[in-house]
């Protein structure tokens, strides 16, 4: 029971991981439109542009204090990540305006291939370290209702929270200002948006950067568990089968769709995956994504397609 | 004034209906296939065949299939590595595991292999449409790429799932030589576009672009979207698998499950759109683009004598492919096939504008 309950616990929090990745993709998708594949090597470059911040402000400036040189950091590859997202609207989005889903598709494929490149170009190649003071160590809980109690990692709590915290300002960014309201307009119709005066371009700049910042966090949280290095762009690649199952047009079914394929990734691992050979995680969470989609079509929580002729 | 139709009577419904009905096409046809067939081969340096030639013909055939899909059908499918996959892990297993089977008739069968696959991961699209589709064909790219490394059977029992063939040869005639290889995959690719482009041309073709179009229509008109969807998915899974075999067989020798990874199949699917949706002729292009750019990109720092480490250069034509793919299609979303077919119009006309 104490080691069903952990593997449960450690799905969950993976899955509030996937969950911040997957928000970065509902967030645009519902703004513009647009299946941004590029959202992983944006956490990529995000991740790096904090990383070597770290290590090249306090070398600029002359001084030696961790936690300084990690919110200048941070700062610093927000202004970054603004400045891809502002690059992208001006010279790819608005030029494939009305365009079909593909092509929009596959130029974010462009896009992904071109900030691999030139983050790579930029802030170099090699294995990077993000260290912003998060704790290590695992704790006990329910030693006193189970034997041997339940063994938590401390830094997937924190990331939860975060997570967690994360979800809340953009729900209340999206339901209490003006932006977020003009935000939710454009999602609902570009035109009727654009003929009110809602500006689509600046919306784009805006819900991007939001991406951006986004992919931001999800990078100093993966980058701190694993080290900022190539293969941190793969993890959109788990991110994906979340958007599906949880709906792309739904930002609590990107929560719900992270916590279901996290548990189910690590259960079917740690139960099924033996008996098949192990190593299955990377297809389970699409298969159970798949099935999910048979049953609705339009993931748990996205708007209803509706046919008209 | 070269290239015109006036004068070319058509007097019968099948001189109406034939593949090329300008004469000049036909022409440029007749004289395309000699040079593929007869001068290619007499001139081009074994390096030329090996590194361009053939994994163009191979890549354009799977990219062919792959058309027939997304581009006829209008099903968005981002597994085509495993279809590859598949065919040629497939074809594979009949040519160690039968003694004497032809070489021939194991592409077959990696093809047919191929095609149950792609029927059962078609059935899906029966209820999932658009990007929820596209996401949900990527379940059959992991689970292939899973099952390669750790289905023993899958590969004869290698350990990391690399596998390789040797001592090709149909009805005792070798295939080991740039040469011999390079007319194989074009005999392929030969009778296969034949195959497609009538395919498309036919009923069933039809039946493909009203479903892409609108399937609700469709369906009201009388075309079964179960039939459509999945002869779709069961024509193209088989290009596709054919296409696999042969570039595990003839271009590679031997492979690993790598070799027909995401980012095969997105590459497909990056010349299915730059080539142009929808085209037979695009799927050429794109697949002559996707290949000779890279090949380009690396050359340019040598051929102008930049010293340029091999880190950078590397990343610097991710950069470049990166952004030409975007350029691309801001430019000319529709693809090269677009412009080819721009470009024809406008010779007709010429020398007058209207």
């Amino acid at each position: 029971m104490g080691f069903f309950l952990e593997t449960l616990f450690g799905g969950l929090m993976v899955g509030m991981l996937y969950s911040l990745i997957a928000l970065g993709f509902v967030l645009i998708y519902k703004a513009s439109g647009v299946f941004n594949f590029a959202q992983g090597a944006m956490v990529l470059f995000a991740a790096m542009a904090m990383a070597r911040f770290y290590e090249w402000i306090p070398k600029w400036f002359g001084f030696d204090n961790k936690i300084l040189a990690n919110v200048l950091a941070f700062a610093a590859a927000v202004l970054v990540m603004i400045a891809v997202a502002w690059v992208i609207e001006r010279l790819v989005l608005r030029h494939l305006v009305n365009q079909e889903h593909i092509t929009l598709l596959m130029a974010t494929l462009g896009i992904t291939y071109f900030l691999e490149g030139f983050g790579q170009t930029l802030f170099g190649s090699g294995i990077y370290k993000i260290d912003v003071g998060m704790p290590k160590d695992p704790v006990l809980v329910l030693e006193s209702l189970l034997q041997g109690g339940v063994l938590i990692n401390k830094e997937d709590l924190y990331a939860a929270v975060i997570a967690a915290v994360l979800v809340a300002l953009l729900a209340l960014f999206f339901q209490k200002t003006a932006t977020g309201r003009a935000l939710r307009a454009v999602a609902d119709d570009h035109q009727a948006a654009q003929s009110i005066g809602i500006p689509l371009g600046r919306i784009w700049i805006i819900v991007w950067s939001v991406a951006g910042v986004v992919a931001l966090v999800a990078g100093v949280i993966w980058g701190s568990k694993l080290g900022v290095q190539f293969s941190l762009s793969l993890v959109a690649l788990k991110a994906l089968p979340v958007v599906i199952l949880g709906g792309l047009t739904s930002v609590p079914g990107a929560i719900i769709g992270g916590l279901i394929i996290g548990v189910g990734e690590k259960l079917s691992e740690i139960y099924i995956g033996p008996k098949l050979g192990g190593g299955i995680e990377i297809w389970f969470a699409y298969v159970l994504a798949l099935l999910f989609l048979l049953v609705r079509p339009q993931g748990l929580f996205g708007e209803k397609i509706i046919d008209r002729v | 004034m070269l290239y015109r139709e006036n004068g070319q009577f058509k007097s019968s419904y099948r001189s109406d209906q034939q593949i090329f009905p300008i004469l000049q096409d036909r022409i440029a046809m007749v004289a395309l296939l000699v040079l593929a067939f007869l001068i290619v081969p007499l001139i081009a340096s074994p390096y030329l065949l090996t590194a361009i030639f053939i994994p163009f013909l191979i890549l354009a055939l799977a990219a062919l299939g792959l058309n027939i899909l997304v581009g006829y059908c209008g099903q968005i499918s981002l597994g085509t590595g495993a279809f590859m996959a598949v065919g040629a892990y497939a074809a594979y297993n009949v040519q160690t595991r039968i003694d004497g089977m032809p070489l021939i008739a194991s592409l077959l069968f990696g093809g047919l292999a191929s095609t149950v696959l792609g029927v059962l991961f078609g059935v899906p699209s029966l209820r999932i449409k658009g990007l929820y589709l596209a996401v949900a064909t990527l379940a059959a790219q992991f689970f292939v790429d899973w099952a390669c490394l750790r289905l023993g059977w899958v590969t004869n029992g290698s350990s990391s799932g690399s596998v390789s063939v040797a001592g090709l040869n149909v009805l005792g005639l070798p295939i080991e030589s740039p040469v011999q290889k390079y007319l194989f995959a074009l005999i392929f690719l030969a009778v296969f576009a034949l195959l497609a482009k009538n395919l498309v041309r036919g009923a069933i073709g039809r039946e493909w672009m009203a479903i892409r179009d609108m399937d609700v229509a469709a369906a009201v008109i009388g075309i079964r979207p179960v039939y459509a969807k999945l002869t779709a998915f069961a024509v193209s899974s088989f290009i596709v698998g054919v296409a696999g075999g042969l570039w595990g067989f003839i271009h590679l020798g031997s492979w690993e499950p790598a070799a027909f990874n995401i980012d095969r199949s997105f590459q497909l699917l990056f010349m299915v759109i730059i080539g142009g949706l929808g085209s037979i002729m695009g799927s050429f292009f794109g697949a002559a683009f996707i290949v000779v750019l890279p090949i380009i990109l690396d050359g340019l720092p040598y051929w102008f004598g930049i010293p340029i480490d091999t880190a950078t250069a590397s990343h610097l034509t991710f950069m470049i492919f990166g952004a030409l793919i975007v350029f691309f299609l801001i430019v000319e979303p529709h693809g090269i096939a677009r412009l080819w077919s721009t470009a024809k119009e406008k010779l007709r006309l010429w020398p007058f504008p209207h």
